[in-house]
């Protein structure tokens, strides 16, 4: 039973380790067994849970983190290599990474990845990205649904919005002039591709289909025409 | 009968979550349902002054739980109505004192005996949030028509949809119908564009509740309150009954719509 959960101190509080066997039902309830056992150590901690490879829905989290705060015990991160964990911590307001010591680290999450082939790999979220949720990848990323004002995309390479493009978008985030960011309404709070940053004028009209990338170092949005240039 | 428990929430404070919670439970028991408010808001209690039944607290949510009074003793029922009950929060202990699985085991314990549970939220997305809406089988987002009040709400729609607790209804609480003719505040379509969740009210602004409030007389139970009408509706519609949404135009006398008509009109041209 011990093997399959690891505790250890760590400078935001407690970093819990559950390894990749057994279902999570079965799994959850070892772990708080084994914060039974010794209540006083735990109560009023801030666990950082990593559990490798699982896939966990939102659901089963907050079950979790409710089932924690009845013991007094704050969990405040889940780190994992599942994006489905990694999506459903995010939706729920949880970090997913712990702080990192070196500042270049912020924008793109690392990968023990080829940086090239990262950048050419996509993610699809097929789902409207409501006030509070952020996307970070390291290479492109599409969005079928609206980016909501408060919600925002991170993305090393391209970022392509079917839907409504209204938070935040930084394109290019490891530093990629030729990046673009398109939607089919291009109206966000914040747009900036590799390092320029700039903000959407006020809408005239109704919205239409724009591509927004730096042109003479700057960022301009251009509306997509048929008869458009091919690149 | 068990009783449906329905947390009213916002994500932003001041917007009419405790406003609504009393008027709704006001109107359910007003047509015969059997209602028991709960406060969520511990340490920032106001469901109680709201419903005028502060005077009479002896025990509250936080007794029930650690066990120092039962729950019948903490309810307080409401004179003014045949099956109205409050159990309200404490005031001197905060948001800690209370887990989500108490939430949910005093729940349980009011389902037999109501028709209605009504769970006021206080404003957040915090451990006080988690409580209410742990034992809630529907949530009702309350906002008003202005862009950080809507920010707020489409970040709660986010939290509860992720929980499983998704979408939630809207009541939109608030509106000024001639600001909104006029362009300087959000139309419901506005609103509805961002959240794009169910529609269960729309309150227009109405100076009854703050004198209602401050009375502690909800507006639900005055029959000239426009405010208290459209609360009524509310609790119609979850009852299951299909409720026209009112107009919410000023009712002008016949006189000034005359006039109005007879006043020359500038020229509109196109733009």
């Amino acid at each position: 039973m011990s093997d399959l959960i690891a505790i250890k101190g760590i400078k935001e509080g407690l970093l819990v380790s559950v390894s990749d066997a057994g279902g999570w039902g079965d799994t959850s309830q070892v772990l708080l067994a084994r914060i039974d056992q010794t209540a006083d150590f735990f109560k009023g901690a801030k666990l950082a849970l990593a559990v490798g490879g699982r896939a966990i829905n939102a659901a089963d989290l907050g079950r979790l983190r409710d089932a924690l705060s009845d013991r007094g015990v704050s969990l405040w991160a889940v780190l994992s290599d599942s994006p489905l964990t990694t999506n459903a911590a995010q939706a729920l307001g949880l970090n997913v990474a712990l702080p990192a010591t070196t500042p270049q680290t912020r924008s793109v999450p690392e990968k023990e990845v080829d940086p090239e082939e990262a950048r050419d790999e996509a993610v699809l979220v097929r789902h409207t990205l409501r006030s509070g949720r952020s996307v970070r990848h390291a290479g492109h990323v599409i969005v079928i649904g609206d980016v909501n004002p408060g919600a925002e995309v991170v993305a090393g390479g391209d970022i392509v919005v079917w839907g409504r493009l209204r938070g935040v978008a930084q394109a290019g985030a490891s530093g990629d002039e030729n990046a673009v960011v398109c939607a089919l309404d291009l109206s966000p709070t914040q747009l900036r591709i590799a390092d320029r940053i700039a903000t959407s004028p006020a809408r005239k009209g109704d919205p239409k289909p724009e591509m927004a990338r730096i042109k003479n170092g700057q960022i301009t949005a251009e509306r997509w025409s048929p008869k458009g240039k091919a690149e | 009968m068990t009783a449906k428990v329905v947390t009213i929430t916002s994500g932003k404070g001041g917007v009419g979550k405790t406003t609504a919670t009393a008027n709704i439970a006001v109107a359910l028991a007003a047509a015969g349902e059997r209602v028991v408010c709960l406060d969520g808001d511990i340490g920032l209690r106001n469901l109680d002054v709201v419903m005028g039944l502060e005077n009479r607290i002896v025990y509250d949510l936080v007794d029930v739980v650690e066990g120092r009074a039962r729950l019948r003793q903490a309810m307080i029922k409401d004179k003014r109505l045949p099956e109205l009950y409050l159990i309200p929060a404490a005031q001197t202990r905060d948001k800690a004192s209370v887990s989500p699985s108490d939430m949910i085991k005093v729940c349980n314990d009011l389902r037999p005996e109501f028709d209605w549970v009504l769970i006021d939220s206080p404003a957040g997305i915090e451990r006080g949030f988690r409580n209410v809406v742990a034992p809630a089988d529907l949530v009702l987002i309350v906002t008003n028509p202005d862009v950080s009040a809507v920010r707020d709400a489409d970040r709660i729609v986010g939290l509860i949809e992720a929980e499983e607790k998704g979408p939630g209804q809207l009541i939109l609480n608030r509106v000024k119908i001639e600001m909104v003719k006029r362009g300087d505040m959000l139309s419901t379509e506005d609103v509805l564009d961002v959240l794009a969740i169910p529609l269960i009210g729309i309150i227009p602004e109405d100076e009854n509740i703050l004198v209602s409030s401050n009375r502690g007389a909800p507006a639900a139970m005055d029959d000239k309150s426009r405010a208290g009408q459209a609360f009524r509706n509310i609790a119609r519609r979850l009852k299951g009954e299909e409720v026209p949404f009112m107009s919410l135009e000023d009712n002008k006398g016949f006189l000034q719509k005359l006039a109005a008509r007879l006043a020359p009109r500038p020229n509109r041209s196109g733009g």
